[in-house]
């Protein structure tokens, strides 16, 4: 039975003894008295003060009540939480990363310049594209990138009449959020049947108003949008651009390019596909890839090669600018490269393979367990999405539920309530890296959850019991924000918190 | 290769015919015929060696601890106590996602609480969220907020933002028709309150920094938020946090916004990246719903325990898709997790003396320095000094180089009218015969220079 962590773990704030401290300075090199003025000076500053064993074990604490890849499944619907290889981890924190300033004269980092540029040439094989950059700092990042480019190609034709922005409703939310932040309007499409794209609803919407269409391909189902080479034509066709939305790469990669189903514009998320930690929210990258006629947009500045050295190229009059400081987040793109460097061709294939045969075995093996059902086609890529709503409308077990109870076996939960088109979504996707016994697990659980919402429904809806709090009032959290130390200690006196 | 990392490639036979499929290939029998390709990669390697390449290649770089380095201009070298790093390489940290899922991930929830809490002490707001990308992108964030907030769209910035800064702001107002404003520095290298009195007309927010990219301390900081509330604009701080302890919160200044770089805090200089954008607000619902990125709160569970959770998500892109008020999904957590656990060991007296020990390696780095160049401004330094030298300045970085020392960043690209001017820079890592190397150095590659 999984039992979590459960420390009664107080604030660093409230660990806090005066006179404590947690910190060795060197001297400064002459102590010469500089006067700030009176009205400007630090008042007061409450901090907690703790020794360094202490914050080392509160921290440790803290640690082991979370669920991270290397605790267990973590089948997050297109999040792609991989196993993160641990010699990534090396290069990340080696001192030739770590003690670089990003205004060093090229001459002087010659080797990050150069893991910049090998990265670029790989990211470009694998989604049939011509340049890169590798500035943004996250998937969303790169999609305000991509249409910001997008945009910008758009003005330099003379075509500013072309303020629209297609994005089918399985989208994730960042499309629509990015177009709307590139000053775009969204116009959105419905999915047909079978969870894809309806060809006779993009036929209608596309105009000369058209900038492009954002798409993730395989989509937010696990589907294969199987006409996107029709796709491809009629946005084309229209003079809009095709955008790939790179977060469900896992599925395709080392097998078929983006590049050439007709996409003009990728991004990708390292984090994802290439095997980077996600940090428990960041730091990721989204590098950007784009086709030929787009290359002058890009972000400066770009990496460059001349056979001899590399050199950071600032020269691009008709770039968009820049969309994050310096080249990105450096440090991931060292951990991307180290792990492609590992797989090679063959092995970015089987990554994709397998992915996808693990998530077409959970398919069959949970399809037709009471209280889920398998809407849209049956064939998946690399996740799946099963609705929970015929157990909700029998026993008024929701989603959320079901994922409650699922991280009482020590299970991570799927995505829920996503897709949107999806009732009750769970939306699951295994990835290369777990085995099949923990695939037959993950299918046992859900079962077992199954059953119990028909013969004891209380405990699921009571869910989770062996984590290290109990279900979370997200209500109260919305209805009274405690958001800071400050706000809290103002309850506190109050008398309004007794938590 | 890679198998490694991929358990059921010993299976797929066996997990292919218990689901009835006979190939991996009908797995993709829904994409296009003929677009499966051979990709031109090069084959795997095994992690040895990778590990003899990736050397191979890393060693190509100097880094600052090889050579005494004077950059700074918004990145600078901190030391990082050990039990940081290790504290974030947890697993249960590094490999977790956003914490969707509350009850399982308490503990980046509380720690991303707790890096909340200790930035609001700083700034002295009592609405922070969990990071963004960095201090440039915070502050694009910051722009467009107060568009929203005060309806109206000229977003005014001191003419001496940092160029990096000001580059990442352009491309965030761009597709929200915000008009940016410049405003002059004056004799102190600060900014020009008359001439702000004439562009705050109408303006959504006024923005300043702390200390500016001069390095200089801000003096009228009030005034200019007096400014700024005067016309009905946001008033925006973005500041180092590492200046925090010997100076006043923003928040207390009349900050409306403040952003910043947490990553001075915890983290390496790693060539610029990760890092995490400080996102802080007053505690005033037309601000809160307006505000950017994730934010953590404490609540309780059914058994009344205290328990923490993402809240306040009805502004964010997964719910109000293109209404949201950014599209951030992923921000910075594990580096504001850093910032935080480096600032709790720190604590007020740690911080406050970080502070002094940089203020006062500043004064004497700029006393020092102006036995070979005209500083440019009369003015409190706090990390970066402009001096200006009597000989083009990348005739003296080239030399500094060759002696193994680097110099400063060259500001005549982006500020012209200061001529040969650099932006040198020292923190609590400067040794004082790195000073004395400097010092000597230029003295000499001035005088070569001039025979």
């Amino acid at each position: 039975m999984f039992r979590q962590a459960k420390w009664d773990e107080p604030l660093i704030f409230e660990l806090s003894k005066p006179g404590r401290v947690g910190f060795t300075l060197p001297e400064p090199v002459e102590d010469i008295e500089v006067q700030i003025p009176e009205d400007l000076m630090r008042k007061s500053l409450e901090l907690p003060e703790v020794s360094e064993p202490e914050v080392v074990k509160h921290y440790i604490r803290l640690a082991e009540m979370n669920y991270g890849v290397d605790s267990g499944i973590y089948p997050l619907g297109s999040c792609t939480m991989k196993y993160n290889p641990k010699i990534n981890e090396e290069f990340a924190n080696h001192p030739k990363v770590a003690f670089i300033h990003p205004y060093q004269d090229p001459r002087t980092v010659q080797g990050a310049l150069q893991i910049m540029w090998e990265l670029e040439q790989w990211l470009k094989e694998i989604t049939g594209m011509d340049r890169f950059t590798l500035q943004p700092a996250a998937g969303a990042n790169g999609e305000f990138t991509g249409v910001m480019i997008i945009r910008a190609y758009h003005l330099d034709r003379g075509e500013a009449q072309r303020n629209e922005i297609i994005v089918p409703d399985s989208a994730h939310g960042t499309n629509p959020a990015s177009a709307a932040m590139a000053g775009f309007k969204v116009i959105e499409i419905p999915s047909n049947e079978q969870g894809m794209v309806d060809l006779e609803a993009l036929e209608n919407a596309v105009s000369e108003r058209t900038a492009g269409i954002m798409l993730t391909n395989p989509n937010t189902l696990g589907i294969f949008e199987e006409d996107i080479l029709e796709i491809a034509k009629i946005v084309h066709k229209a003079g809009g651009l095709l955008y790939y939305d790179g977060a469900n790469l896992n599925g395709i990669l080392g097998k078929i390019r983006p590049g050439d189903m007709g996409f003009d514009v990728v991004h990708i998320n390292l984090h994802k596909t290439f095997s980077t930690p996600h940090g428990g929210g960041g730091p990721g990258a989204g590098p950007v890839g784009v086709k030929k006629h787009l290359v002058d947009y890009l972000p400066v500045p770009l990496v460059e090669f001349d056979g001899e050295k590399y050199y950071l190229n600032y020269d691009l009059p008709k770039s968009i600018g820049k969309v994050k400081e310096f080249y990105g987040n450096f440090a991931v793109l060292v951990r991307a490269l180290t792990y492609l460097k590992i797989m090679g061709r063959d092995g970015l294939r089987e990554v994709a393979e397998i992915a996808v045969l693990n998530a077409n075995y959970l398919t069959q093996k949970l399809k037709g367990t009471r209280g889920y059902e398998l809407p849209h086609k049956e064939l998946r890529k690399h996740e799946v999405v099963f609705s929970a709503e015929p157990m909700r409308k029998e026993m008024g077990i929701k989603a959320l539920d079901v994922a409650k109870r699922l991280l009482d076996f020590g299970l991570h939960a799927p995505t829920i309530y996503f897709p949107l088109i999806v009732h009750e979504a769970l939306m699951i996707e295994p990835t290369e890296t777990v085995s099949k016994e923990e695939l037959d697990a993950y299918v046992e659980a859900l079962k077992r959850i199954s059953e119990e919402a028909y013969t004891n429904p209380e405990i699921v809806k009571s869910a989770p019991h062996n984590t290290a709090v109990r279900r979370v009032d997200d209500v109260l959290a919305t209805k009274k924000p405690i958001i800071t130390w400050r706000m809290y200690k103002e309850f506190k006196r109050k008398g309004e918190v007794d938590y | 290769m890679g198998k490694h990392y991929i358990p059921n490639s010993a299976h797929k036979e066996e997990m292919l015919g218990e689901i009835g499929f006979k190939s991996i290939e009908d797995l993709f029998s829904d994409v296009p015929k003929g677009f499966v390709k051979e990709f031109n990669l090069p084959e795997g390697k095994s992690e040895y060696e990778v590990f003899l390449e990736m050397n191979e290649i890393l060693n190509k770089n100097k880094t600052v601890l090889e050579m005494p380095t004077f950059l700074g201009a918004g990145a600078y070298f901190h030391y990082v106590p050990a039990h940081v790093k290790h504290l974030i390489e947890r697993s249960e940290f590094i490999t977790s996602y956003t914490p969707y899922q509350a009850e399982i991930s308490q503990g980046m929830l509380q720690a991303l609480f707790e890096y909340q809490s200790l930035i609001g002490e700083l700034v002295g707001l009592e609405i922070v969220n969990a990071s963004m990308y960095d201090w440039g992108t915070a502050l694009g964030e910051a722009a467009r907020m107060a568009a929203r907030v005060k309806k109206k769209n000229k977003f005014v910035v001191p003419k001496h933002i940092h160029p990096e800064r000001n580059m990442v702001l352009k491309t965030f107002v761009e597709g929200a028709d915000i008009e940016i404003e410049y405003v002059k520095w004056n004799e102190k290298g600060q900014v020009d309150l008359e001439e702000l009195k004439e562009k705050a007309k109408n303006a959504a927010g006024v923005y300043v920094e702390l200390p500016n990219f001069f390095g200089i301390i801000e003096e009228q900081i009030k005034e200019i938020g007096e400014i700024a509330h005067e016309n009905d604009a946001l008033f925006v701080v973005g500041v180092d946090p590492t200046i925090l302890g010997i100076i006043e919160a923003p928040g207390s200044l009349g900050a409306d916004i403040v952003v910043g770089e947490a990553s001075f805090l915890g983290s390496a200089l790693n060539f610029g990246g990760p890092r995490a954008g400080i996102f802080a607000t007053k505690n005033e619902r037309a601000l809160i719903r307006q505000m950017p990125g994730r934010i953590i709160g404490m609540t309780r569970d059914t058994e009344g325990k205290r328990a923490f959770v993402m809240t306040l998500q009805t502004r964010e892109q997964h719910i109000r898709r293109a209404k949201a008020t950014s599209n951030i999904c992923s921000n910075e957590a594990l580096v504001a997790v850093a910032a935080a656990i480096h600032l709790a060991s720190l604590g007020p007296k740690g911080l406050e003396k970080l502070g002094e020990i940089i203020l006062k390696n500043t004064a004497y780095f700029k006393k020092r320095l102006s036995e070979v160049a005209e500083i440019s401004f009369d003015a409190i330094n706090f990390k970066d000094v402009p001096a200006t030298f009597e000989i083009p300045y990348p005739i003296i970085h080239e030399r500094l180089l060759e002696r193994g020392i680097h110099g400063g960043f060259y500001l005549k690209p982006y500020f012209p009218e200061l001529g040969e001017t650099a932006l040198l820079a020292v923190t609590e890592t400067t040794r004082r015969e790195w000073i004395e190397a400097l010092v000597k150095n230029v003295r000499e590659i001035i005088n070569e220079a001039e025979l």
